[in-house]
Order: C-alpha cells, then sequence, then structure tokens
C-alpha cells in the first residue's frame, strides 16, 4: 500500500509516537505511486512504474537531534526505528540552531487530488504518447517526449501534538518535436493535478507550428532587444532568484538583497542588514505564494508542520517578506516565513511562485510589437555571480523576430547573459499568468535584454 | 532531487550538485552491516527472471540493489546534519513484443518480485502496440557467478562519525581564520551494492565505493562578496582520499596547489581563505582575447560538456531530444572519418576501468565487461558511447559497457564512461606550460558552465584566475568567463602537459534522461593550453 487515507496515516503515526522515550520526537510519512512513458524517433522508448513509502523518525534530546528511518510497518519495526532515531540523537554533536517543536495548529483546506490521474493505467499512457506521435508523423516530424504522472502523500506528526496531511496527484508533460533534417525544433510543456484537462494532441500541435516554423533561421546580431519571454523561458530565472532570497544570507552580507553601510562597510549597529521595504524591482512586479490557489495548489503546511498562508514575497516591486528558518525568525525578532511542504522525500520539490500579471493573451501581446524577439524557453541557465544574481544560458526551441504585430521569421539561437533583477526593472508589458511548472507566471515582455552571442544550436 | 533542492538543504548557492535520496535514512550502526548473501540474491533475481520469461518476455535482467549513503554537512562552526540513507529493492527490465518494459518494487517478497517481473511485461506489451522499431541486443556472453569490489583501503562508512565531524569543523575553521566569512563543508560518501542477473546467465555482484568532499567558502568586503570551492576532486576511492599525501599535491608557480589522488582539504581550506581575500581586491578582466592555461581541476568540466556529452550516441541520435538535446557531431561527421574535431595533438578516450575513477566497474548494469576505446584520435571523431540496444546503429556489434541506473527503483540506460583526454608523452609540467604564454590567463578550478543543447556554443568560469605576462604568472585576476564554439576551441588546443601533471576531476552528480538520474563520472587530463580564445567580463552592475 502506497497512498495512505488521513486516518490510517494518523493512526500508524500514532503508534510510532507511542514507543518514543526521548524529549521531543517527529514523524514524517510519505508515499508515491508514479508512472511514466518515454518516446524518442516517433516511437516508445522506455516506460516505467515505481511504488514507495518512507517513514522517517526525528528524536531530540536537548539540542541532541538523531533521524531513522524505515520502510517496513509492522510494529517491531516501527519500534526499532524510534529506537535507531534516539541512539542517533544521543550520538549527535549539540546543534545551537536547534528549535522545539511546534504544536497544534488548523491548516486550510487544499484540494489536489483527482482520481482521474490517481487511476492512469499503462495503456492510458500509452495512448496519450500516440496522440502526440501521430501528428508528428503525418507532419514528417520527429517527436520526443515524456509523460509522467504520480499520486502521493504527506503525513507529520509530533509529541506536542501536531498533525498535518496532504495528497496529491500531478501530471507532466513535455514534447520536443523537430524537423526530419534537424533544422527545425518546437517544444511544449504542460503540468496538471488533473489528467483530465492535459491534451497531448492540442499541445503537440504548437510544438509541430514551431517545429516547422523555425526552419531557415536567420543570424541576428547579438545585443539588447526587446523580447517576449513566454512563461517557460522566464520560470527557473524567477525560480533562482526567489531561491536566493533568504533573510539570513540577505542579513550576513551575502545575498543581492544584503544591505550596505556606507562605502560598503558592514551596517551599523540596529541599522537594517537587508533590504525588505525597499523597492528592487519594477512596479508590475507582484510575487506571492498561496496554498489554496486552486490552479496550483500545494500543501498548507512546511516541513515543520508550521501552517502556510498566502506570503506576498514582493509587492508591486517593493521586497516585502523573506523567507526564513524558526531559528533566524527568532534571533532577528521578526516572524517566521515558512514556505509550503514541497512534496515527498528529504527534501521535496520546488517552490510555488504566483506571479500578477494582466489579461492578455501571448498573441496579443506579439500582435501590440513593434519589434522584439520571442522566447519560447531558456536552457542551461548557471548562475555567474550571485551577489547581480547574473545569469548565463541559452535560447531554444523555436526563437522568432517580431515586427509590427507579427512573427517575421526564425532566428537562431542567443547565448543570453542576464540578471532577472534587470529583467524585472525593464518590464514593458505582462500578460495573462498561466501554470508552468507548478507555479503561475505570465508571459513578459522586457526591453534591453542582452544577448551576449550567437549558437548554432537547432 | 534537483540541484534547488539540494542546495535548499546545504544552503549552498554554487556548484552543479544533485543527490539522489530515492530510500529511506537508517542508522550509522545499520550502514555497515553485511552485504546480503550472493545466494541470496541470485534466488532472488532469478524468481523475477523466471516470472518474466513465463510472462512472454523474450529476455530480462534482474538488479537487486542496496544504495548506501551519509553525507555530513557543517557550517561554520556547526553541524548541519548527519545523514545516512538506504535503500533496498530490486528493478526488472523486460523485452516484450519487442518493446522494453520496466518496474520495481521495495518489497522483496517473492510473489512481489513475481508481480514486479509481470508488471513489467504488461507494460511492454501495453506499449508494443505503438512500438515502430524492435529493440535489438548486442550479443553477450553469460559470464556465470562473478564478484568485483572497488579498490579502497578504507571504508569511509566504517570511519567514526566523530573523526569526520572533526575533520570538516578544522577544514571551516582552517578557512574562517584565513579569510572566509561563511564556509559549507559536506561530505558524500556513496556505496553501491548491486547485484545483476540476466537471462543470458550471468550473475555479477560489485560493492562499489565514491567519496566527495566539496566545500563553499564566501568572504564578505565592502565591494561585496566573493566565493571559492574547495579543489577536491570526487573519486572511487575509500576514506584513503582524504590522507592528504604530499607526493600527491602539485603546485604551480605563483599560483595554486592542485591534487592527485590524495586530497589535503585543511589546506585546500586554508588557501581558500587567502585567495578569497585576494579576490576581494583583485582587478576585473579586460575582456578580449586570451592564450588560455585551463588546469585539469577546471579543464575536466569542459572535457566533461564539449567532448563526453555530445559524444553521447543516445544523443546523437535523437533519443534525447527533449531534455538533454541532441548533438553537433552527427553520424555523417563520424563516418566521414575526417571530422577535425581537434587539433592533432588531442587524443580523447572513453573508459570505464581507470582505477580511482568515478566510473571504474568491470561490469556495466547490463552485465557488459568494461573497456578502453578511442573517441577522437589525432584530432579526428573516431567513436561514440553506446550500449547493447545501439551499437546496431553504428555499424558494430560490441556494446562499450556503458549502461547505468542510479539505483535499483530506475530503469538502466546510457550513461557517459570516463572522458578523458592523453597527455604529453613528453612529461611538462604546468609550469612549462605557462612558461610559453606571452600574454594570457590560468584559469583554476570549476565555475559557472552553460552550453547549447547540441554542444556547439559554450561559456565557463573557474573559481581562481590568474594573469600570466611573458611566461610567469603576476596577478590574481576576476571575472573571467570565455564563450567558444567546441570545434573552434578543440581545434585551438596547442599543448599540453605531460604524465605526472594527469589528474581526474569528475562530476559526482551529473544528470541526464526522463526521470531524471545521475551518475558519477570522472574527466583525467593534464594542464592544456588553448590558443586565442574569447573572455568576457562577467561582472555587472544591477540596481
Amino acid at each position: 500500500m502506497s497512498i495512505y487515507t488521513e486516518q490510517e496515516a494518523r493512526a500508524l503515526l500514532e503508534k510510532v509516537l507511542s514507543f518514543s522515550t526521548a524529549d521531543e520526537c517527529e514523524c514524517n510519512l510519505d508515499g508515491s505511486t508514479a508512472g511514466n512513458i518515454r518516446y524518442a524517433r516517433n516511437t516508445v522508448s522506455t516506460a516505467g512504474e515505481v511504488d514507495n513509502v518512507t517513514l522517517s523518525v526525528q528524536s531530540a534530546f536537548g539540542k541532541r537531534m538523531g533521524t531513522a528511518t524505515i520502510n517496513e510497518f509492522d510494529d517491531a519495526s516501527l519500534e526499532k526505528v524510534v529506537r535507531r532515531s534516539e541512539e542517533n540523537a544521543r550520538l549527535a554533536p549539540e546543534n545551537p540552531e536547534h528549535m522545539p517543536l511546534l504544536g497544534p495548529a488548523e491548516y486550510v483546506e487544499v484540494n489536489s487530488w483527482h482520481d482521474s490521474t490517481a487511476s492512469m493505467t499503462p495503456e492510458q499512457r500509452a495512448q496519450m504518447a500516440q496522440n502526440s506521435i501521430a501528428p508528428s508523423k503525418e507532419n514528417q516530424l520527429v517527436a520526443a517526449g515524456f509523460l509522467n504522472d504520480s499520486k502521493g502523500f504527506s503525513a507529520i506528526m509530533n509529541s506536542e501534538g501536531m498533525f498535518a496531511y496532504h495528497r496529491a496527484t500531478n501530471v507532466d508533460f513535455t514534447v520536443t518535436i523537430r524537423t526530419e533534417d534537424g533544422r527545425g525544433s518546437g517544444w511544449v510543456t504542460r503540468d496538471y493535478n488533473d489528467v483530465s484537462q492535459l491534451d497531448t494532441a492540442t499541445a503537440s500541435a504548437i510544438a509541430i507550428s514551431k517545429a516547422k516554423g523555425s526552419v531557415d533561421a536567420k543570424e541576428m546580431e547579438p545585443g539588447k532587444y526587446t523580447v517576449i519571454l513566454e512563461p517557460a523561458a522566464s520560470v527557473t530565472l524567477l525560480g533562482n532568484m526567489a531561491g536566493a532570497m533568504s533573510q539570513r544570507a540577505a542579513d550576513e552580507g551575502r545575498s543581492f538583497l544584503s544591505k550596505k553601510g556606507p562605502d560598503g562597510a558592514a551596517p551599523a549597529e540596529g541599522e537594517p542588514t537587508n533590504r525588505v521595504g525597499e523597492k528592487v524591482f519594477g512596479e508590475q512586479v507582484t510575487i506571492s505564494s498561496d496554498p489554496t490557489n486552486p490552479i496550483v495548489p500545494t500543501p498548507a503546511f512546511a516541513g515543520d508542520g508550521a501552517p502556510v498562508g498566502r506570503t506576498v514575497w514582493i509587492d508591486k516591486g517593493v521586497v516585502k517578506t523573506l523567507p526564513n528558518s524558526r531559528y533566524w525568525a527568532d534571533k532577528t525578532g521578526v516572524p517566521y516565513q515558512p514556505t509550503a511542504y514541497s512534496g515527498g522525500g528529504l527534501f521535496g520539490g520546488g517552490v510555488q511562485l504566483i506571479m500578477e500579471g494582466g489579461d492578455k493573451s501571448l498573441e496579443e501581446m506579439i500582435r501590440d510589437t513593434r519589434r522584439g524577439v520571442l522566447v519560447t524557453r531558456l536552457w542551461y541557465i548557471r548562475q555567474l555571480d550571485p551577489q547581480t544574481q547574473l545569469y548565463t544560458g541559452l535560447t531554444r526551441d523555436g526563437t522568432f523576430y517580431i515586427e509590427d504585430g507579427e512573427i517575421k521569421y526564425p532566428i537562431k539561437n542567443f547565448r543570453f547573459n542576464e540578471s532577472p533583477i534587470v529583467m524585472l526593472n525593464n518590464i514593458e508589458e505582462l500578460g495573462k499568468p498561466v501554470r508552468i511548472n507548478g507555479s503561475m507566471i505570465p508571459p513578459m515582455k522586457i526591453r534591453d535584454f542582452t544577448f551576449s552571442s550567437l549558437s548554432d544550436a537547432v | 532531487m534537483d540541484r534547488r533542492d539540494f542546495v535548499k538543504l546545504t544552503g549552498i548557492g554554487v556548484g552543479g550538485l544533485m543527490l539522489p535520496i530515492t530510500g529511506r535514512i537508517v542508522s550509522a550502526s545499520e550502514l555497515v552491516g553485511a552485504n546480503m548473501d550472493f545466494a541470496a540474491k541470485k534466488a532472488l533475481a532469478n524468481i523475477a527472471l523466471e516470472a518474466a520469461t513465463s510472462a512472454g518476455a523474450t529476455y530480462a535482467d534482474a538488479r537487486v540493489g542496496r544504495y548506501l549513503n551519509q553525507f555530513i554537512t557543517a557550517q561554520e562552526k556547526r553541524v548541519d546534519n548527519i545523514v545516512n540513507t538506504e535503500s533496498a529493492g530490486i528493478g526488472i527490465r523486460v523485452i516484450a513484443n519487442g518493446t522494453w518494459g520496466f518496474a520495481a518494487t521495495s518489497d522483496m517478497r517473492p510473489e512481489s518480485i513475481a508481480n514486479t517481473a509481470r508488471q513489467a511485461v504488461a507494460v511492454a506489451r501495453a506499449n508494443s502496440k505503438f512500438q515502430t522499431d524492435p529493440v535489438q541486443l548486442a550479443p553477450v556472453p553469460g559470464v556465470g557467478d562473478v564478484e568485483w569490489q572497488t579498490p579502497i583501503r578504507v571504508n569511509a562508512l566504517e570511519v567514526p562519525i566523530k573523526d569526520k565531524v572533526d575533520l570538516l569543523m578544522e577544514v571551516n575553521n582552517a578557512a574562517l581564520d584565513n579569510g572566509a566569512s561563511f564556509i559549507t563543508s559536506v561530505l558524500f560518501q556513496v556505496n553501491e551494492q548491486k547485484f545483476f542477473a540476466s537471462t543470458e546467465g550471468s550473475y555479477i555482484d560489485q560493492d562499489i565505493h565514491r567519496l566527495w568532499a566539496p566545500f563553499f567558502a564566501t568572504a564578505v568586503g565592502a565591494a561585496g562578496f566573493k566565493q571559492r570551492q574547495g579543489l577536491g576532486n570526487p573519486v572511487g576511492m575509500g576514506y584513503e582520499y582524504l590522507d592528504g599525501d604530499p607526493a600527491e599535491q602539485i603546485s604551480v608557480q605563483g599560483a595554486n596547489v592542485g591534487y592527485r589522488w590524495s586530497y589535503d582539504m585543511v589546506k585546500d581550506a586554508t588557501d581558500a581563505g587567502k585567495q578569497l581575500q585576494a579576490k576581494l581586491k583583485a582587478r576585473s578582466v579586460e575582456p578580449g582575447t586570451y592564450d588560455l592555461v585551463l588546469d585539469p581541476h577546471h579543464l575536466m568540466l569542459t572535457i566533461h560538456e564539449s567532448v563526453g556529452h555530445p559524444l553521447e550516441l543516445d544523443r546523437v541520435l535523437g533519443y534525447e531530444a527533449n531534455f538533454a538535446g541532441t548533438s553537433f557531431a552527427t553520424l555523417d561527421k563520424w563516418r566521414s572519418g575526417n571530422f577535425q574535431y581537434g587539433s592533432d595533438i588531442v587524443n580523447l578516450f572513453a573508459d570505464k576501468t581507470q582505477k580511482h575513477t568515478l566510473g571504474c566497474v568491470d561490469y556495466d548494469d547490463e552485465g557488459v565487461r568494461t573497456k578502453e576505446w578511442d573517441l577522437v584520435d589525432e584530432g579526428i571523431l573516431v567513436n561514440y558511447q553506446a550500449i547493447r540496444d545501439q551499437v546496431h546503429m553504428i555499424d558494430q556489434d560490441e556494446s562499450h559497457g556503458c549502461c547505468y541506473a542510479q539505483s535499483w527503483a530506475d530503469v538502466q540506460f546510457q550513461r557517459m564512461p570516463n572522458v578523458s583526454l592523453r597527455p604529453n608523452t613528453e612529461d611538462l609540467s604546468a609550469d612549462d606550460i605557462i612558461a610559453d604564454v606571452e600574454d594570457g590567463i590560468y584559469i583554476v578550478g570549476r565555475g559557472s558552465f552553460s552550453i547549447d543543447q547540441q554542444r556547439y556554443n559554450f561559456q565557463f568560469g573557474g573559481q581562481l584566475f590568474y594573469e600570466i605576462k611573458d611566461g610567469k604568472i603576476t596577478d590574481q585576476i576576476e571575472d573571467v568567463g570565455y564563450q567558444s564554439n567546441t570545434q573552434e576551441f578543440w581545434n585551438s588546443c596547442v599543448a599540453m602537459a605531460g604524465e605526472s601533471d594527469y589528474r581526474a576531476g569528475g562530476s559526482f552528480f551529473d544528470g541526464k534522461g526522463q526521470p531524471s538520474q545521475v551518475s558519477a563520472v570522472s574527466h583525467g587530463c593534464p594542464t592544456t593550453r588553448f590558443n586565442a580564445v574569447n573572455v568576457i567580463n562577467t561582472a555587472r552592475k544591477v540596481g
């Protein structure tokens, strides 16, 4: 059994806690069943199914903490795993930053589960792949794609009476469709909680159109251009920047949000050490997280069981909130700002970002652009400088020149060297946000985006 | 787990790091428990092979795996995390109706194994409906019962935790006492106990050990902050790699110390502290064209990105088109027999046999005996990296032996073997190479790296940059990145040091595939010179 109901998870974790003799004990139970299919060269290449459930027990004596985990659930195994975590805790050095456990809390309701996704079969996956392969073949194109669906749950309980439970289904689909001679390439990505929203044929039609449209790309000189970044092109840059917004790193002087004193010296005692409250980005920029967002729901609790509600990180360009740990919040006297528990396992997945935008579709934004470059996606993004958040990477799978509201012709891919901070200060217009990789991101029209060289890659 | 999650775990904001955590955490004492008996694993594997065959599979292999990891993370004066993980289970791969199917389970009771084997056959049958090219496997002889272990002197998992914590504390203090403001140090220890069985009559038990001890130091100054990573290599060795044997250090006049098959982590952290202070004061590079001298701790990653990846046959053929990408090194270029990948002193070879490397094993994950082969011979592209179901597409009938899965729960596929640059037959030193350069830059350590999906255009940084004037290293400089095109770059290779300068760096967590899997791979090379490369300045002012 890989998926426990709330009642089953509660009963199991209560039994685990009954074996504890430590000062504090916290348990996490995570399970999932995942299936996938992969295809390339217009045929299925690999496919598989994997089941996993993990129980992790963390015990503490004072500030000494130990962890042990098991995937057998008979009484003897449950007692054994508690004893092992206690043994590890007694061996560990004291962690001066250890914080006491949280008590019970109320959590908002979130619906992330869809039976449609939970009941997927190998036959369904094969058909969904075929729905993408067949139109590619009809167009003398070559498809390579990947479909992954999962159902999973996470539960947390501790000796202070806290209990939280969340279950979710997810499906992710990407496909790259290329011309047979390799001169054109298009790509599309979709992710949902409910697989009935996913039509692989409709999605593939976008990749087909970009593949055909990107043949005979012309060279444009590298330089600064107005660009329209599709949501898939900006989501990684924004996620990387958000990941670097830790309050602690800022306070310690090692972040783009660190506050300097006069002449670059450390701020004087009592002066602000970070840039919360400052306008760092253009005023169109508002970014928040919200577990109850109906399109991109997440658990309403953090990894330590703290309730998570809507949090505004950036409001009209002003940095409002920086995520922190309970230790750092306590030390600096600011409220604890947790982020939602991001999935099973030890480390979970990404952080959900909800960026506000306008009402226009991507097509309408193109129509209203006199000259610019449309970017489908960015690839191999790597940081060049953490203090400016300067990144490099390349455009891929559909880069087009726009003139007088129309896509004029495909252009060769560029390498970019740009910072999301600069980007978010150069916004011309934001379109209607769409779901992408679990976040809501609008298409963005940005001026003076820096392309530094050309690439021959298609 | 992707890089972002690792960053979240450790608070490290640098490095292309990934760590697969598919299993359960276990106590320290449990980690050193005995490996499962050969006969017991053979019995479990046979259940899978028989169930698959009975269900109609024409080929099946089963991998019974136990994967142990321990990693310890220390920040400044405190230990952040000591995590022991164990993951055990069985992965079953089959061919039915000419189509691959795969299923895996952690439940190793006989009935569960048989069900999982039947599920793998069901997946293959479902997919065969739309399969157009039936799988063709290159022949591999069954080898019967064989065993192999990474040659190690000290099993890192058996070293007391206190000794490891003490080492990381000493490392952190050395950096903090010498100029660093912050440091995160990590000790990764990996043990893969994997048993492979196939319907072709092989039962191969391998016990594989790997180690990596990176650190990430930061200094904060008036003008901002600078970072410097450790220069230790990830290796296929035991804890003896951390002995700090001075005979394994290679010094370069006026610059750094490099490490061969032994690492002095405390010395490197001490150097890092001092070099960070120098970085804070260093002048920014003037962009332009320079002759570059690349040290092995840096060049390994350039080889990885610009040679290792483009010569993976699955990329060349389009199997990775949807994720990692394809390759500029197309079949017509290889078939021409005269595609000049590099200058005529460039000899690049692949292997899974070099002792102490991350790729070193006796058999790959589909039971093929490993070997060494040439990829680029005197500058000419001569071969690719390929496995059993691919070699027929390049008119060959023998797998290269580079199939790998990150765990029992993942299907095996073609992964990069070690890819290395042969040293000069004349045993020149790094100093000899630098002595001939009039106006150049010496780059040490791996920094930011980015390359397009067909591996033409790349941009790489480093950890330390030194100006070379008239054959001598002068000042430490900053903000260096170089942009080039793979073929142009390797054709600008004009000189390299010899065998005694040869070192193997590597990538502990190289990502590929969907679902993404990591693998560990080494790249050996000597200090090497490339002429007239475009250098950019990576500093920029932002609001």
